[in-house]
C-alpha cells in the first residue's frame, strides 16, 4: 500500500561513457520488465538530460556494460544516496531483474507495487469546497486542512474502482485518473458535463433521496420487523436485500458490488453521515474565515 | 541554442487504461531512439505516496511526459505538492496514437519510424 517513499529503489540503465550500448531489444525488454514490476527506471546516454540525484537519499541500482572492471560490482555512496554497480555483460533480462530485486531485498526498500493506485483527486481549479464529498463518502477518505479546505487525506481507504463520490461532485471535481470514463477520469469538462452536474445539486437529487436515507427507509422497515423476531440470519438476508435494492438504483453510479458489500449497517451509516456533516460544516466555518487558503 | 527537453514516460503498471499496444509502442521508440530519459511505472502511485521523486523528476526546464490526461497529471503532482510549470507538456497515451506522442517527443524521423513498426506488427 502507501509506505516508504523516501527508501525508494531507482535503477539507472547506463550507456554513457565508459561503456557500450545495450541492444535495442534487451534495453526494450529491460525496461518494460522492470517499470511492470513497479520500479522507476532511468536510461542514460552521454550528453542526455535525466532528473537529478534528488535530495531524499535512498538507492539507486546501476546497470550497464562497464569497459573498467572496477565498476563490474561496486558498492558506494554519494551523500545520503546508496550506488551499487552492475555489469550486465552477457546477462538475460531475468537475471538482471534479479539483481535488481536482490539489492533491494539487501537495502531493505520497499517491494513496489502490489496496489492498484486507486484515490481520488481533487481539481482546485473546479472545487468550490462545498465539502458534499467529504458528507457523501463513508470511509473517512476526504479530511480538511488546518484552514478549512477539502483535501484527500487518507488515499489508503479509498475502496477500489469506486468513483462515487466524483458522481455526488456538483463541479466535476474529482478525478480517478485510473477510472474508465470522462470527465472522471481526468479528461476535459465539457459544459454538457457541467449542465448534468449542475442538475444534481446535491446528494439527494441523485437517487431521489440521498443513499444514506435509502439505506435508513430500509433499515427503519427492518427493525420493525425484527423487533418481532430477532433473527441474525433473516437481519443479514434484509440488510442483502437492501443492497441489492439499493445496487439497482445506484446502478448508473458504477460502485463495485464489494464496496456496497461492505457498507456499515444503516445504524452506522447514518451516525457517519451525522459526523461527516457536522465535520463538513465546521469545516466551511473555517473556510470562510480563510478564504483563499490553500489546501495542504 | 535550443533547449533539450527532458522525458518522463509512465508506463501505468497498476491498471489497463493506457492501450498496452499504445504504451509498449511509445516506449520502445523510446528505447531505439537513442535519448535519455526517465521512466516511472505508475505516477498515480507516486503521487499516492507523496513521493519525493515527482519532484525530481519535474526538475527545472522543458519536460514532456507521455502519461495519459493532461488534467489528472498536473493534479496528481499537484497532489503531491509539485506544481507543473508552464514548460511541461503532457501527452496521453489514452487518447493519442503511439506515432502522435512519439512525434510530439522526439520528432518527426521518430514518428515515422513508429508508424512503420506499429504496421510491420
Amino acid at each position: 500500500m502507501i509506505a516508504g517513499a523516501s527508501n525508494a529503489l531507482r535503477v539507472v540503465v547506463y550507456e554513457g561513457e565508459g561503456s557500450r550500448p545495450l541492444d535495442d531489444v534487451q534495453r526494450y525488454d529491460l525496461m518494460r520488465t522492470l517499470l511492470e514490476k513497479g520500479y522507476a527506471v532511468t536510461r542514460t546516454r552521454s550528453g542526455g538530460t535525466v532528473s537529478g540525484p534528488g535530495e531524499s537519499g535512498g538507492t539507486m541500482v546501476v546497470l550497464g556494460r562497464f569497459d573498467r572492471q572496477q565498476f563490474a560490482q561496486a558498492d558506494g555512496a554519494a551523500g545520503d544516496l546508496k550506488l551499487h554497480f552492475r555489469d550486465i555483460e552477457g546477462q538475460a533480462t531475468a537475471a538482471c531483474v534479479e539483481t535488481v530485486e536482490s539489492i533491494r531485498g539487501e537495502a531493505q526498500a520497499p517491494k513496489p507495487g502490489g496496489w492498484k493506485p486507486w484515490f481520488p483527486v481533487i481539481d482546485y481549479k473546479r472545487c468550490t469546497n462545498c465539502m458534499q464529498c467529504m458528507s457523501f463518502c463513508l470511509f473517512d477518505v476526504y479530511g480538511v486542512s488546518s484552514e478549512g479546505k477539502i483535501k484527500v487525506q487518507n488515499q489508503n481507504n479509498c475502496k477500489t474502482d469506486c468513483p462515487a463520490c466524483s458522481r455526488v461532485c456538483p463541479e466535476v471535481a474529482i478525478l480517478f485518473p485510473k477510472y474508465r470514463f470522462g470527465p472522471i477520469n481526468g479528461d476535459e469538462v465539457s459544459s454538457d458535463d457541467v449542465r448534468r452536474e449542475a442538475m444534481k445539486v446535491d446528494i439527494s437529487a441523485l437517487l431521489g433521496g440521498d443513499i444514506y436515507s435509502a439505506l435508513r427507509d430500509r433499515s427503519e422497515k427492518a427493525k420493525s420487523r425484527f423487533s418481532k423476531e430477532r433473527d441474525e440470519d433473516r437481519a443479514l438476508k434484509e440488510r442483502n436485500r437492501c443492497l441489492d435494492k439499493l445496487k439497482e438504483s445506484v446502478g448508473a453510479m458504477d460502485i463495485p458490488a464489494e464496496v456496497l458489500a461492505s457498507l456499515p449497517s444503516p445504524d452506522q451509516i447514518r451516525e457517519k453521515a451525522a459526523q461527516a456533516k457536522a465535520r463538513a460544516e465546521e469545516a466551511l466555518k473555517l473556510a470562510n474565515l480563510n478564504p483563499g487558503a490553500s489546501p495542504s | 541554442m535550443s533547449e533539450v527537453a527532458r522525458i518522463l514516460y509512465c508506463h501505468c503498471a497498476y491498471a489497463q487504461v493506457v492501450p498496452k499496444d499504445v504504451k509498449e509502442e511509445v516506449l520502445r521508440q523510446l528505447c531505439a531512439s537513442g535519448v535519455a530519459f526517465d521512466a516511472v511505472a505508475d505516477l498515480c502511485e507516486l503521487s499516492a505516496k507523496g513521493d519525493p521523486a515527482l519532484a525530481r523528476l519535474v526538475g527545472e526546464g522543458t519536460l514532456k511526459i507521455a502519461a495519459c490526461y493532461p488534467r489528472a497529471v498536473k493534479w496528481l503532482f499537484e497532489a503531491a505538492g509539485v506544481s507543473l510549470g508552464e514548460n511541461v507538456e503532457v501527452l496521453n497515451m489514452r487518447t493519442e496514437p503511439a506515432e502522435q506522442v512519439v512525434f510530439a517527443i522526439l520528432g518527426p524521423g521518430f514518428a515515422t519510424a513508429a508508424a512503420q513498426s506499429k504496421e510491420a506488427l
